[in-house]
Order: C-alpha cells, then structure tokens, then sequence
C-alpha cells in the first residue's frame, strides 16, 4: 500500500480541523496585511486617513450602531440599512414575481415563446445603469427609481434563467402529467412550478450580488438615506472609518442573505438536490 | 372490430423516414411487445401511440376514434427513467392521478382528499411501498420507482398501458419480482399493453404477441436510407410455447 506522501495530491483532504483553519486563514492575512499597512504609514504621519486603525475603525463602528444624529437623534446606521433593506428586498421580491411568472408562461407556453423570447433576450442586454438617469427622469429622485433599477437589472436575468429551468424539466414528467388528465394550468401549478420554486431561490441567491450593486449606485447618485448614500457622504471627508465600517456591514448583509437562501431552500424543498427520481 | 388499429403509419424525422407501412390490429387485453435493434422505431412507433407526436401520414384509433393530438388518460405511460414526480411524495404521486383532474387547481381538499389518500395508501400497501409512503421518490430503490411509476400510471385508469424499457434500468433479480408484478395487475385490470423491451425472454415471457422492429432491406450504402416496419408477429401466449412445439416437431431439439 502506498503511504500518505505518494497519494495524488487530489485525494488528499484535510481534517475537519485542518480545514476550519484553513478557511480563516484568508480573514487574518487580511486583516494583518491591513493592520501592519495602517501602522506604517500611521507612524509615519498620526493624522493619516487612509488607512485608520482597526482600533478606530471598531470606535467608530460602536458609536455609528449606538449613538443617535445630533440633529434628529435617530441612530442613521439602522436607519441607513432599514432603507437599503427595504428597496433591496422590493426590487428583489418585485424581480422574482416577474422571474417566476414570464419564466414559466414562456418556458410552458410556445405561443408566450414566440412572443417574448426575443425581445427579453434583447431587454437583458439593455446596460441597466445607462438608463439610471431615464428612470431618475421618469420615476423621479424617490423609492421608486431605485427599486426600477433593481428590477430592471436582475429582471430579465431572472426570467431567462427560470425559462431556461422550465425546458430542463424532463419531458416524460409533463407527458406523464397529462396522461394522468392535468391541465395547462394544472401542470404549471402542481409540476413545473414546484419543481422550479428552489431554482428561483438558487437564482435569486446568483443576481443579489448586482442588486446590491445597482442599490448601491442609485443610493449614490440620488437619495436622502441609505447605505451607499452613506458611504458616498462621508466620502467627501475622507472617513475613511466609517466607510470601512459600512462596507464590512454591507458584506455581513449579503452573506448572511445569501446563507438564509440557503437554508431556506433545503428546509423548503427537502427533495430538491438529492438524486432526481 | 379490433381495439387499437394501425394502419399505413409512417413518421418521418425531416428526411429520414423511421419507421413506414405500419399496419397492426390489436383486441383488447392483449399484451404487446415491441422488439428490436436500437433506433429502429419501436419508442417512436410508442410515441405515436401515446399521441406525443403526430405520424406523418397513416392512422392510429382506438375504439374507432382517432386521437385529439396530445397526450391523454386514455393511455397511461411509464418510462424508463423520470416517470414518477420527484417533488412529491410518493403517497402524493398516487393521489395526484385522483387530484390532477380536479377543479382549476389540481388539488383535493376535504373529504375527497382524505379519500384519495386512504385509497392511495391501500394501493401502496398492496404493491409493497405502504412503508415508504411519506418519502420522497429519490430515496426509493430502482425497482421501488418503477413499481410506484407503474401503480401511478395504472391509478389513472388508463385503457392501454405503454411501457417504454420499464425494467431496463434494474437488476434481474428485481426485474423478475416486476414481471410477477405486472401479470397480477394484468389480471386484475385486463387492460391492453405495449411494452418496448430490449430482452427478448421478458418480451416472450410476459407478452401475447411479439412484434419485431426491422428494415425490410438495408442499402448497403446508406444505412440510414428506409424505414423500419414490423417483420414478424409472433404468437406468444403460453410463454411462447407454440413457437417451441413447432421447433420440437420439426425435430431441431432432437438430442439423440
């Protein structure tokens, strides 16, 4: 029998240890590459912004969560994200519904394919961010231009990749269904629609990294909260702690979204990803 | 009067004929097998019967009807691979037979649904999946599957039975406990059967007639060329016995 040291490299895995330790490792390179890179350049001049000290940056992060606005006295933090949450999630939900709707009337329906497949094929490639100051002009400076811009993003991704879910559906299942007298309405209800609800959530998981990215550039050109307003704001003055502060939490945000999607998923649709039947 | 009559089908795939000069008259509660090399048409020929695709010219009725153009629950299938819902359980793929020709939405409520699931459960019971019937098809075995497959087609209560390689997929020892399986059903139901199968001993043990899938002349420089029709039409009952009585007669088994 050969020993440890001769096994191919790709059969080798590590402990359960090993590989916890492993998967820090990245997260503390970092954060000593920043550390070591802020103490440099703060030795060299204290009054350096660049670079502040994780020190700071965890002062600033306490008081940004705890201590209210002189003017208002609201904590703008949560304010920020409640706002940024909100749009996320509508223009999210609003980009789903539409996914989940078009998706399985042009992937079921030849008569809905023949109408739309083209023209959404065209639609997705429309550059969602070159139309920003259209919806700024037509929707005005408010909610709505910013949750227009989400689902004009992530909308035409979602439908194609649903669609193209639908016409993955073995086909034996739709014959089968209808051998056993379903309707149009009825397989869409009880086939292709249970079998594509985890695929949405899988997508939905894929295009949150763009809505964040298109949240975030409307909240930078355009809004009163926020937190890419926030971060645009306090750009202007270098704060460069609370922009560090914003960004970590914004990241948390969306790992923890995409975990939940996750979680969701296999809690939801139990036979989703085991072996198809 | 027979049940299912074929006359003159051919399906062409654009250029390529597959199969042609079909002509097949078939009485109610036979049980056919379809045989032959692959590619030579038989799961077409059962497409055509399923009503799945359209033949390109000739007929198929049953009963003296012909078919409306898409699949219905007339004739009930079960193939080889992806025949049972894997989103359900397998107690629900039962009652989705019961429930998918319910109202607009497909699902019973009530009385009716706690009906639909007592019979599903007895159903279960009695082919052996009583004991599984809150998991999820993905966890059954093979022959589990395809039992489930079978019993859900069968709850339809389809006239025809279309079996495409049912059995293709399991082991023999699973394959042999099916054919006891499906010749109690039959029994039971008397309903009429077509099943494309690649082994011939399960071909002659389970079936009436034996239908061989063939070209009636190959061009040796385009094999592609021509359709396959039916070549011979064996008479299979009694596990194909009067096909071995006449070999005996003809003294070909005569070992002294």
């Amino acid at each position: 029998m050969p020993t440890a040291d001769a096994m191919r490299w790709i059969n080798r895995k590590p402990s359960r240890v090993l590989a916890w330790v492993l998967a820090t490792l990245p997260f503390i390179i970092v954060f000593a590459a920043y550390a070591i890179g802020s103490e440099i350049r703060l030795s060299v001049n204290p009054a350096d912004k660049l670079l502040p000290a994780p020190s700071q940056i965890w002062e600033t992060a306490l008081r940004l969560l705890t201590e209210g606005d002189r003017r208002s006295g609201r904590i703008l933090f949560w304010h920020d994200t409640a706002a940024s949450l909100r749009r996320l999630g509508l223009g999210v939900g609003i980009a789903a519904t539409m996914g989940l709707v078009f998706g399985m009337a042009i992937g079921l329906l030849p008569y809905m394919r023949a109408t739309f497949a083209t023209f959404i094929s065209v639609l997705s490639m429309v550059p969602p961010l070159a139309i920003l100051p259209i919806l700024f002009i037509v929707f005005g400076l408010g909610e709505l231009s910013k949750v227009a811009l989400i689902v004009i993003g992530i909308g035409p991704f979602l439908i194609r990749d649903l669609w193209m879910r639908v016409t993955e559906i073995p086909t034996e299942l739709v014959v089968k269904a209808q051998t056993l007298g379903a309707s149009s309405w009825i397989i869409a209800m009880r086939v292709a629609g249970p079998q594509i609800m985890p695929r949405l959530l899988q997508s939905v998981r894929l295009s949150l990294g763009p809505a964040w990215l298109f949240l975030i550039a409307s909240e930078a050109i355009a809004a009163e909260g926020g937190l890419g307003y926030r971060i645009f704001l306090v750009r202007r003055y270098l704060a460069m702690d609370v922009i560090l502060t914003y960004v970590i939490w914004i990241t948390l945000l969306a790992f923890l979204l995409d975990l939940l999607l996750k979680v969701l998923t296999r809690a939801l649709f139990p036979w989703f990803g085991e072996k198809r039947a | 009067m027979s049940f299912v009559t074929v006359s003159n089908l051919r399906k062409d795939y654009g250029p390529r004929t597959i199969i042609e000069n079909i002509n097949v008259e078939v009485e109610e509660g036979q049980f056919i097998s379809l045989v032959g090399a692959s590619g030579c048409g038989k799961s077409t020929f059962l497409r055509l019967l399923l009503d799945q695709e359209r033949p390109t010219s000739g007929t198929i009725t049953v009963d003296g009807e012909l078919f409306s153009g898409e699949p219905c629950q007339t004739r009930g299938i079960v193939f080889q691979r992806y025949s049972v819902f894997p989103h359900m359980t397998v107690r629900a793929n039962i009652v989705a037979a019961t429930a998918f020709t319910q109202g607009t939405w497909g699902w019973l409520f009530g009385n009716a649904k706690k009906q639909a699931q007592a019979e599903a459960q007895s159903t279960l019971d009695r082919i052996g999946l009583g004991h599984v019937a809150a998991q999820y098809p993905a966890s059954l075995s093979g022959g589990m599957q395809q039992r489930l497959a079978i019993a859900q087609a069968l709850a339809a209560k389809p006239r025809i039975l279309l079996l495409d390689e049912p059995f293709g997929a399991l082991d023999p020892g699973t394959k042999l406990s099916m054919h006891g399986f499906l010749e109690q059903l039959r029994v039971e139901t008397g309903m009429t059967v077509f099943m494309v199968t690649h082994d011939l001993e399960e071909a002659f043990k389970l079936a009436d007639r034996v239908l061989v899938f063939d070209k009636p002349k190959w061009d040796p420089d385009d094999l592609e060329k021509g359709g396959a029709t039916i070549t011979y039409d064996f008479d299979a009952r009694n596990d194909g016995i009067p096909f071995q009585t006449l070999q005996e007669n003809t003294n070909v088994f005569k070992s002294d």
